[in-house]
């Protein structure tokens, strides 16, 4: 126990955690955005995630020949580069996601089959793609090359506002902002809220399930695709099994925040982020995860659809 | 292909079990379990000899991965197969049981049989401690306890010191030998009778179990929960007892696991292994005795058998997974049809 670290780095570890909790909730998407539709829990997420963060670098390095050594970049050169490797994991993650989709669920969905055969196959799915990666990189974790440089804008109250950070916090933001607004405004995403809602009743309605729900694969990759990106930019490495503890996490947030819910998502993960800042730095990293699991519990026990979840009994098939 | 996903192999076997007398009956499992008896010998002996391992002998392969898996996934199928809830930290219960062993035979002396008792006890306690909280949840959200639960286990098991830590825990001893049976490094067959019979053990108190009020409250529970509760059955109460069972179950495998391997450390009990039961739950086919036991010896075996492509093992395991769900989304031998046949005889 080491209380005193909460006032003499309150402010930067609030910072850091708020950063890290984004990147939580953007996976979190992944997996809340496919049960909203659904029910049923992406499990190959963690996956794309990973191959997200391997796109990032391979564009950083192989594409652009981005090495440690070679100058830094400035001004637009920097921001053409940024903004590749994003595109590259967003459109590597969208088109994986669809895959995913179409390999482990469309046919069993097309015969109705059990949930849970669903299940196995994506984790076949995820532990082919693991595995896949396992065996190219030989197991051996990559470092991705310092793109952007860390500069400071100064302290505030003792917390370090670097630029990565920063990026960390705004991009997410932007990224739910534009996602909520397509989700209640236009008519795709008002397909989507309707295909949630009851399969059946939209099916009557005239709009093609299938294509909403390759949509929604799609728009959960793309999120868990700018997540990989910041990821690699903020922790300069990867290697095959990132997408594991990543995954829980997101998970868990999703679950914290109400499982197919896109607030609770983005509330969840920020919640997450947080805590596990704290609890790390008060009780030891090592009881980070034992931490998040009880206030699981704890928030499940009062409120038993997470914080901003609807009444999963209602909206049951 | 569509005959092929549509063949039910399950409701032939059932047919014939209907028309069957008591005597027949008998005298076919036991034919069975000694056939599963001699399966120790069977890669010695000429046309069967293909099924012999690479790296590892037949005889240890049966005791673990396939013995230990069938009995575990048996367990798992109680929770996940009769009551419908997706657990997805079952390997935390196998930990309990194997870390009961560790400690209580280093540090008390004990022997394996003294200590089952505990282990399935301390099983037992902590699925309910994780049961009654987690229980009242729908779905998914005990899918994410579970699977938390799964992770905390080992993560306490690593930074705890009476653990041993990353380490584990080393020279855990062998069962003492019992009625002539010597359980240990030159005797994997005796080894391996000793999980069967705690195989046979499980089945028959599953069965037992089925045909009664537990098995009957299970069912309603799985098909559905608010009805069932309408009904007045106490859904907590045998959700619960499901849980707990299950339980059990990877407790009892837990202890005869350290015991086999003489050393564990919390690697061995990742969540891999959690979803590698449940993968031989469904991939057998869910709910059935017959196909979980199938689904988990093929899931254990394979990757045993293939290790000459050793890299790539798990690769093939997984794209195995995702043709086999494709292709028969109800596992290898479901069950639906076969409950239909049992209502038809009850009426």
């Amino acid at each position: 126990m080491n209380f005193s670290v909460l006032q003499s780095q309150f402010a930067s570890l609030a910072f850091q955690g708020i950063a890290l909790g984004l990147i939580y909730s953007l996976v979190a998407l992944g997996y809340t955005m496919v049960y909203g539709v659904l029910r049923l829990i992406n499990f190959a997420n963690s996956e794309v995630f990973m191959l997200g963060t391997f796109a990032t670098l391979y564009v950083e390095a192989h594409i652009f020949k981005i090495t440690n050594d070679s100058e830094q970049l400035h001004g637009i050169k920097l921001i053409l580069v940024l903004l590749a490797a994003l595109v590259g994991s967003m459109v590597v993650c969208a088109v994986l996601a669809m895959l995913v989709e179409l390999v482990a669920y469309r046919r069993l969905r097309a015969r109705g089959a059990n949930r849970l055969a669903s299940l196995i196959s994506a984790i076949g799915v995820s532990i082919f793609l693991l595995e896949g990666v396992r065996i190219i990189t030989q197991s051996r974790p990559l470092a991705a090359p310092r793109v952007l440089q860390k500069w400071s804008f100064g302290t505030v109250w003792g917390a370090d506002i670097r630029i990565d950070t920063v990026l960390t916090i705004i991009i997410p933001i932007v990224v739910f902002v534009i996602l909520d607004r397509f989700v209640t405004k236009t008519r795709l995403g008002k397909s989507i809220r309707a295909v949630s809602m009851s399969e059946e009743n939209s099916k009557l309605m005239g709009i093609n399930i299938n294509r909403v729900i390759t949509l929604t694969f799609c728009i959960g990759g793309i999120t868990t695709g700018v997540a990989a990106f910041l990821y690699t930019t903020v922790y300069e490495n990867t290697v095959f099994k990132v997408g594991f503890t990543m995954g829980i996490a997101a998970f868990t947030a999703a679950v914290l925040g109400g499982i197919g819910n896109l607030r609770g998502a983005f509330y969840g993960g920020l919640a997450l982020g947080i805590l596990e800042q704290f609890a790390s730095a008060i009780l030891g990293g090592q009881w980070k995860a034992v931490t998040v699991f009880m206030v699981l519990v704890v928030v499940l026990l009062f409120k038993p659809n997470g914080l901003f979840g609807e009444a999963v009994q209602q909206t049951r098939t | 292909m569509s005959k092929f996903g549509n063949f039910n192999l399950r409701d032939k076997g059932a047919a014939i079990w209907a028309g069957w007398n008591r005597a027949t009956r008998t005298i076919f499992v036991l034919v069975i379990v000694g056939l599963a008896a001699l399966l120790p010998f069977s890669a010695q002996w000429g046309p069967t000899s293909f099924l012999n391992t690479p790296i590892t002998s037949f005889e240890n392969v049966l005791v673990y991965p396939i013995g230990m898996f069938v009995l575990m996934a048996l367990g798992l199928n109680i929770v996940v197969g009769k009551s419908g809830l997706l657990d997805l930290g079952y390997v935390a219960f196998f930990a309990i049981g194997a870390y009961t062993q560790g400690i209580m035979s280093t540090t008390l002396g004990w022997n394996t049989w003294e200590i089952m008792p505990f282990g399935i006890g301390f099983a037992m306690l902590s699925g309910v401690l994780l049961g009654l909280p987690a229980l009242r949840l729908r779905g998914d959200y005990l899918a994410i306890i579970t699977l938390g639960f799964g992770e905390i286990v080992r993560i306490v098991a690593l930074n705890l010191s009476a653990t041993g830590g990353s380490e584990g825990i080393p020279g855990i001893p062998n069962p003492p030998a019992v009625l002539g049976f010597k359980f240990d490094l030159m005797h994997p067959q005796d080894f391996f009778w000793l999980v069967l019979f705690m195989i046979l053990l499980v089945i028959w108190m599953i069965r037992r179990f089925t045909v009664r009020r537990p098995g009957r409250a299970w069912e309603a529970i799985r098909q559905d929960e608010d009805v069932a509760a309408l009904m007045g059955v106490n859904t907590l109460v045998y959700k619960l007892w499901s849980f707990v069972i299950g339980a059990a179950v990877g407790g009892a495998a837990g202890v005869l696991y350290a015991s086999k391997v003489m050393v564990i450390s919390p690697d061995m009990f990742k969540f891999d292994v959690s979803i590698l039961i449940l993968a031989c739950v469904v991939f057998g086919g869910i709910g059935n005795i017959w196909g979980v036991i199938l689904g988990a010896s093929i899931l254990a075996y394979l990757p045993e058998r293939i290790r000459f492509i050793s890299d790539a093992r798990q690769l093939v395991f997984g794209l195995v997974l995702i043709i086999m769900m494709n292709l028969r989304p109800d596992g290898l031998l479901p069950r639906k049809k076969r409950e239909k046949i049992e209502e038809k005889r009850t009426m």
